[in-house]
């Protein structure tokens, strides 16, 4: 239909050298569920959050989904067969407009419906950056807690993807980290995504819920079937340890785990892996207690280093433990530039071998 | 001319003055049947309360030069080209509607990331290219690949921007069809829609500082009309009569949104009137149509110094991007109905072949020649490395500050010992 002759076309191309892409390096480890979460099912983590979706829209009749594309299911596929199963007034596309569905969202959520609301990509939230920032996030205070929008949810796929250029690849969770009065968390996996996505929709203030879209796919876990919450606000230890701290959140959780895997076989260094999960409120309780015990920390993250959420993090550990530190704390993320230039991914990165070094900085101090 | 527009904006003025003062005494002394004048509203009063129900207003028509068939329906409205024009702007359909299908393969078999596809709206494209001045400054959305190629633009720098060789005008740094030339007055594109609209207003305000006889267009989709940065440019256009034309491609969708999703008035062109412009909507499948109303509208808005909205009616063949299955969302029996009955390209060839313009035999060496030159033009932007992996720290600000050349300096000693981790062989050597 598109093409004729597109077999002819098709033999002279497959002779030549493919371009070259690099995705990020991580390799992804499944968890496994807590045995009390019951019968699990595998997903990946866009399947995880379709059935976070689902089960908010079957219990809260309030409850609608709504976003550029999502009624046939979203560029993404995250809200695939909601529309069917709970009808059109429920699951909706809207115009293309960001600040019109921020604002929507606002004002569903004031007049206390549940909105779970998609922004296609986290680097197109930016129209809606007034609707979040002296809106969603003052709505309660402005007004002495007489209204507030806390039924809002604002879905939105973060981070890099191997060739998604400037605006497909944006962390841009720091923006909003700087707005007290909004709620800011990053999942790592299906099973975290799910207890995080069903926390932040029934969290009584605004969240914005950053999916790393590089797992949509790539991250399959035996996620629970049941309704379960994880807890906003609160960081996960996910690798003990007593020479290092480091700190990541979403996909660069990952590449950390390997490092400390790596470091751990190859220099005998034993690492403390967590996940913040929650930027904000960030749980600076489970960082510090770590850092005291290790007395070196290293944060990593996608975002550009200046004045991404590693600074506040360096900034308050540094003032927390300042008797523990052994070595000065260490950021390794993405270069003060665009982010992320096209062709240029694999050297932008915050990769395991940038990260490696960062721990042997900190080690040989 | 400003002196003639000088008097009459005084004399305008002056008589509303007068006016006002009369108005004032007389309702003092008698009451008369008065005209509203709020600062807002200056007209009638009316008793009837009576709203204004959108559906009940005659639709705008759609302008049209030759049907389906390619056949002209008024010899007047026939534009006065000769064959070798006629001819340029089929080559320029035809090369576009090749390139599209070796990219859109070229994307399938892993060589490139991504693509996006023309087909449908080679004669809105090409028509409005035509029309325009090559100094006119153009804004663009990211469909409008035949205004450049019109322009000049070569199959190569095509396939260097795409390949993100270090030819390629943006140096690697943006995503495929991101294309832009400053020698060819085409501004980047960027991918966040809309944005680019309201900047057009300003630049054509700078043009219309300059009294340098030109204007600017900017492009963009229904969708993208949707953004809160479309109608402030409609806005910002209006308010400064400034010589732009919008050139909206109405083809039907946004991704997946269809337009009955997107807006409830008629189309994009209700709004031109809305905020003071002149406006006309086009069969945007018909290059003539498209031709003529581009370019009244480029003598209206340099000639007049005011805005112009084309609202171009078309169909987007085919699927939104590489990333798109556009079957999960409408049948193929659509495609295939406006593929058949309502195919730009088709009515052009059409029209040539009944004039004795085109013949099949020229087709089909014209199909072979741009083949081959694709295919070359591809091999080699293949072939060409990317530019230094330094780049990426260049042209953040004029010159690097020294925080990124101290990031910078951190990468090239740490490339030092772990070369072996990097692609290096595909980059220029550091
Ligand atoms: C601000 C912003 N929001 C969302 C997107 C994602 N997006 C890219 S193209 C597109 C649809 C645009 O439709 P339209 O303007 O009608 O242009 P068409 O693709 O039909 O030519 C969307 C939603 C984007 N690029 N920028
Ligand atoms: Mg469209």
């Amino acid at each position: 239909m598109l093409v004729k002759n597109l077999t002819k076309v098709s033999q002279l191309l497959i002779n030549s050298k493919s371009q070259i892409r690099h995705a990020s390096a991580f390799k992804f480890a499944p968890d496994t569920a807590p045995a009390e979460l019951g019968e699990t099912t595998k997903m990946n983590l866009c399947q995880s959050v379709t059935n976070a979706m689902d089960i908010s829209l079957s219990q809260d009749k309030s409850a609608v989904v709504f976003g550029e594309d999502v009624a046939f299911g979203g560029v993404f596929r995250c809200t695939v067969g909601l529309r069917d199963k709970y009808g059109k007034d429920r699951v909706f596309n809207t115009p293309l407009a960001e600040q019109g569905i921020a604002a929507f969202g606002i004002g569903l959520a004031a007049a206390g419906a549940t909105a779970i609301a998609e922004i296609q990509f986290a680097d197109y939230i930016f129209p809606a950056f007034d609707q979040i920032v002296n809106e969603a996030a003052k709505f309660r205070y402005r007004s002495g807690n007489l209204f507030d929008c806390g039924k809002l949810t604002i879905r939105t796929p973060t981070g890099a993807v191997g060739h998604g250029a400037l605006y497909h690849s944006q962390s841009v969770e720091a923006f909003f980290a700087h707005s007290p009065g909004l709620k800011v968390v990053v999942p790592r996996s299906p099973i975290q995504t799910k207890g995080l996505l069903l926390s932040s929709i029934r969290d009584p203030n605004p969240v914005i819920f950053f999916e790393p879209k590089i797992l949509y796919r790539q991250a399959v876990e035996n996620v629970p079937v049941k309704d379960y919450e994880i807890p906003l606000g609160k960081a996960e230890v996910l690798m003990e340890g007593s020479d290092v701290t480091i700190v990541s959140w979403g996909t660069q959780v990952h590449v950390v785990k390997e490092v400390a895997n790596i470091v751990k076989e190859k220099l005998n260094i034993s690492c403390e892996v967590i996940d913040l999960r929650t930027i904000v409120p960030w749980d600076y309780e489970t960082v510090c207690n770590s850092v005291s015990k290790t007395g070196r920390l290293i944060i990593s993250h996608e975002a550009n280093v200046t004045m991404g959420f590693g600074a506040e993090i360096a900034a308050f550990v540094q003032k927390e433990c300042f008797l523990n530190l052994e070595a000065p704390v260490e950021r390794v993320a993405g270069y003060d530039i665009p982010s992320i230039p096209h062709v240029y991914e694999a050297f932008f990165m915050p990769d395991k071998w940038k990260c490696i070094e960062a721990v042997k900085r900190v080690v040989n101090f | 001319m400003t002196v003639y527009k000088l008097t009459r904006f005084f004399n305008k003025k002056t008589t509303s003055f007068i006016k006002s003062i009369y108005y004032r005494n007389l309702s003092s002394a008698t009451s008369v049947s008065d005209r509203a004048s709020f600062p807002g509203y200056k007209g009638e009063f009316s008793t009837e309360l009576q709203f204004i129900y959108p559906e009940n207003n005659a639709q705008i028509q759609c302008y049209r030069v030759m049907n389906r068939k390619g056949v002209v329906i008024d010899p007047s409205h026939e534009p006065k080209f000769d064959n070798e024009s006629l001819l340029k702007m089929y080559k320029n359909m035809n090369l576009l509607s090749k390139f599209d299908m070796i990219m859109y393969e070229a994307q399938r078999q892993g060589r490139i990331s991504f693509y996006m596809q023309n087909h449908g709206e080679t004669a809105a494209q090409i028509g409005s290219a035509a029309a325009l001045d090559p100094q006119d400054l153009i804004f663009a959305q990211y469909r409008e690949s035949g205004v450049l190629l019109y322009r000049g633009f070569t199959i190569q720098q095509c396939c260097d921007q795409i390949f993100g060789n270090s030819n390629g005008s943006c140096k690697g740094k943006q995503m495929p069809v991101h294309y832009g030339s400053k020698e060819l007055n085409f501004v980047t594109i960027s991918s966040p829609l809309a944005t680019q609209i309201p900047q057009a207003a300003g630049a054509a305000y700078a043009f219309k500082r300059n009294q340098n006889g030109l204007c600017v267009i900017t492009y963009f989709g229904e969708g993208a009309a949707s953004e809160g940065d479309a109608q402030v440019a409609m806005n910002f256009a209006a308010v400064f009569d400034v010589p732009l034309i919008f050139f909206c491609r109405n083809n039907g969708y946004a991704i997946s949104t269809p337009v009955k999703e997107q807006y409830r008035g008629d189309g994009i062109a209700a709004r031109g009137p809305a905020f003071g412009m002149v406006t006309i909507r086009v069969d945007g499948n018909d290059l003539f149509a498209v031709y003529n109303a581009t370019r009244a509208a480029r003598q209206i808005a340099v000639k007049e110094s005011r805005p112009v909205l084309i609202e171009a009616m078309t169909y987007r063949l085919g699927h939104h991007s590489t990333s798109d299955d556009s079957t999960a969302y409408r049948s193929v029996d659509e495609i295939n109905l406006w593929e058949k009955d309502d195919n730009p390209m088709n009515r052009f060839r059409n029209y040539l072949h009944n004039k004795g313009i085109l013949t099949k035999e020229m087709e089909s060496e014209m199909d072979a020649e741009h083949k081959r030159i694709i295919l070359e033009c591809m091999t080699k932007a293949e072939r060409t490395k990317y530019c230094k992996p330094t780049e990426m720290f260049l042209d953040v600000y004029d010159k690097p500050t020294d925080l990124i050349l101290k990031q910078q300096k951190e990468l090239l000693e740490h490339l030092k010992t772990h070369k072996e981790h990097y692609p290096m062989n595909s980059y220029e050597k550091l």
